[in-house]
């Protein structure tokens, strides 16, 4: 964004800032605006992180307000059957819970989950890359080994097992209240080697410029050259990378609550919905898990069609 | 060739040493095996001889080594939730899993390929649109989904296909096998597409990429200047020289199918080691636990192992690069 900031107050007088037309007329703002498939993707993001950013007072009802909840109203089909009941557009669940609202709060807890988990393995292999990169000899070695070995390991695996240990080494009555912490370090000690290579790799290519020799002339700490000259000029795939692993951090998430080692009960997610409407699979009450499933299918195909497209957009090879 | 292996080998048992470190102290976890096991007026002296006889008063590197020497001999002790050797139940569990993970490896293979060949080979065709954007869709279905659906089509809609275990099965030998019953074979078909989704997908995308990227190469344009028919150029020197690495994607992925399979199998209720894992994870069943960590640990090493030595074998220039005098 820096080098359109002596464009933005040249033009300041423009009705819209030269900086948000320069984004306008950019090459992104183009691509974006020939591919349907992408604004549709991008329509639907937005409207989940709006609606699980304000999912209180979006939502109809509150499924976790047990005084509102009626178990008469329990199993009630999607509102435009026979049986419907107009109050409930998507029905009902065992507990009477309203299925959109349960979505709604649910979204809330994936979107939240995949994010922190996501921030965490970025801060985790950027840190560590540039560490390798950087230091190089025994550290690097070390690192990269580490990161080889775990790479043939299936990142779900990897989840699964930080979880299932961290549930054996915590007494049970903790099990609730850190289950989140706990979730959100197995999806991110998962998934931290992509960003440690490609880190490692633009570091090494970095680090023998002139600007990072200078600052080591004058005396700057290694570390404050690593993260204040460095990381920036590092950071560009980085944020590609994010964007394509958020998706892959909330089906994470989403298998781990549906195995039933994920979020805790109280705070359901999209897989935990999916795993209680998995038991009435058989008993025809299809509504308790197709709209939880589908809704989860849709929010990580967006995210994946926005990931890709970004990718796209500022690989510069390919325009 | 005899120094790479060894330095493979090497890493390997590296890897299997911290894999049997976790395991190891996942016991200690638990708190004191002794109180469990003692009744709760067992003198002092009763407690010290059955640390005695469990080696609980040996130094901590002495009871790891017992543990590893245990490992190695395939005894993990008894399950705490069955209460039976951890070994048996492996080895019970085990070729529901590996049918499972073949059939699976199996539709990846057959669909795969050809599904790639024809979208590198009409790359504009309405069908490749169609099957490049449905394995975008497989990649952002969740695996268990994926079962999920097919059960409620097939089994609950369309009641044509079991939704759960795994039909009747005959014991050849130690195997118990569900390949050579009518019901078994049924049983097999959902959760083998399941568990095959993911690797039709990278296969096909493998293979098309691949294919692309040989067509233009020199040889091929040659092979059309010639006159040879197109399905020779395609199948018997375009296809043939993408094979190699799609052998070894697939390969690699076999380890990753089987721990996929705790998904597929939980879902399915499909009686393999995946299951059984998930349970233990459940009930913190520490010994069955640390015995699937320590198997699986061994099949991804020795998985990777054969990978890299075929690398090694099937890619000449790996050898010249290392070899003494060769290079360019």
């Amino acid at each position: 964004m820096d080098k359109y900031g002596t464009v933005g107050v040249a033009s300041a007088q423009a009705p819209v800032p030269g900086r948000w037309r320069d984004f306008f007329d950019g090459d992104v703002f183009y691509s974006f605006k020939h591919s349907p498939a992408v604004m549709i993707a991008a329509a639907i993001t937005f409207l989940c992180i709006f609606a699980a950013l304000l999912a209180p007072w979006v939502a109809p009802h509150n499924p976790f307000d047990l005084k509102t909840l009626n178990l008469l109203d329990a199993f009630t089909p999607p509102s435009w059957t026979a049986k419907g009941n107009p109050t409930y557009l998507l029905g009902t669940d065992d507990q009477g819970r309203d299925v959109l609202s349960t979505i709604i709060f649910g979204s809330r807890m994936s979107l939240l989950v995949g994010l922190l988990a996501t921030l965490l393995a970025m801060a985790i292999g950027v840190s560590l890359g540039l560490v390798a990169g950087y230091a190089g000899g025994k550290i690097d070695a070390f690192i990269m080994r580490v990161a080889d070995i775990q790479l043939s390991f299936p990142a779900i695996l990897i989840a699964l097992l930080v979880d299932g240990l961290a549930r054996v080494a915590l007494p049970r009555e903790m099990h609730d209240q850190v289950a989140l912490y706990v979730l959100v370090l197995a999806i991110a000690a998962s998934g931290w080697v992509r960003y440690a290579r490609t880190v490692r790799g633009s570091t090494l290519v970095e680090r023998n410029k002139e600007y990072v020799q200078a600052a080591r002339v004058i005396g700057r700490h290694p570390l404050a050259i690593m993260f204040t000259h460095v990381l920036p000029n590092a950071l560009g795939p980085v944020l590609v990378l994010v964007t394509l692993h958020i998706g892959e951090a909330i089906i994470t998430e989403a298998t781990l609550s549906f195995l039933g080692v994920g979020v805790p009960p109280t705070q359901p997610s999209l897989g935990t919905l999916i795993r209680i409407g998995n038991d009435f699979l058989f008993s025809g009450e299809w509504w308790i898990l197709v709209f939880p499933g589908g809704a989860l299918v849709l929010l990580v195909l967006s995210i994946n069609v926005l990931g890709d497209w970004l990718r796209d957009a500022l690989n510069p090879k390919l325009r | 060739m005899i120094a790479f292996v060894i330095r493979r080998l090497l890493q390997g048992v590296i890897v299997m040493l911290v894999v049997g470190f976790i395991a190891f102290s996942l016991f200690n976890f638990v708190g004191d095996p002794v109180s469990l096991m003692l009744p709760p007026e067992a003198t002092q002296v009763d407690r010290e001889n059955m640390r005695a006889a469990l080696g609980l008063d040996k130094p901590f590197y002495r009871q790891f080594a017992t543990f590893i020497g245990n490992a190695a001999q395939g005894n993990f002790g008894i399950s705490l939730r069955l209460g039976r050797p951890v070994s048996t139940l492996l080895v019970e569990r085990l070729p529901a899993t590996l049918e499972l993970a073949i059939a699976a490896a199996l539709i990846g293979l057959f669909v795969g390929i050809p599904v790639g060949v024809y979208t590198a080979l009409n790359r504009d065709s309405w069908i490749s649109r169609v099957m490049l954007t449905t394995s975008l869709i497989g990649v952002s279905l969740p695996n268990f989904l994926i079962g999920i659906f097919l059960i409620l089509i097939f089994a609950v809609w369309l009641g044509i296909l079991p939704s759960f275990g795994r039909g009747d099965t005959t014991m050849v030998g130690f195997w118990s096998t569900g390949l050579l019953t009518v019901s078994g074979l049924k049983a097999l078909v959902l959760p083998s597409i399941t568990l095959g989704f993911f690797p039709v997908t990278l296969i096909m995308r493998l293979v098309r990429s691949e294919m692309l990227e040989v067509l233009r190469t020199d040889y091929i344009k040659f092979a059309r200047a010639r006159g040879l028919p197109t399905r020779t150029i395609n199948f018997g020197h375009a296809l043939k020289n993408t094979l190699v690495p799609v052998i070894t994607i697939t390969g690699l992925q076999l380890g990753g199918i089987i721990a996929f399979a705790i998904i597929t199998e939980t879902v399915f209720q499909w009686p393999g080691m995946g299951l059984l894992f998930i349970q233990a994870v459940q009930f913190a069943d520490i010994p069955v636990m640390a015995a699937y960590l320590c198997l699986i640990g061994f099949i991804f090493v020795l998985i990777n192992l054969v990978v890299d030595i075929l690398y090694y074998v099937v890619d000449p220039r790996l050898r010249i690069e290392r070899g003494p005098g060769g290079g360019h």
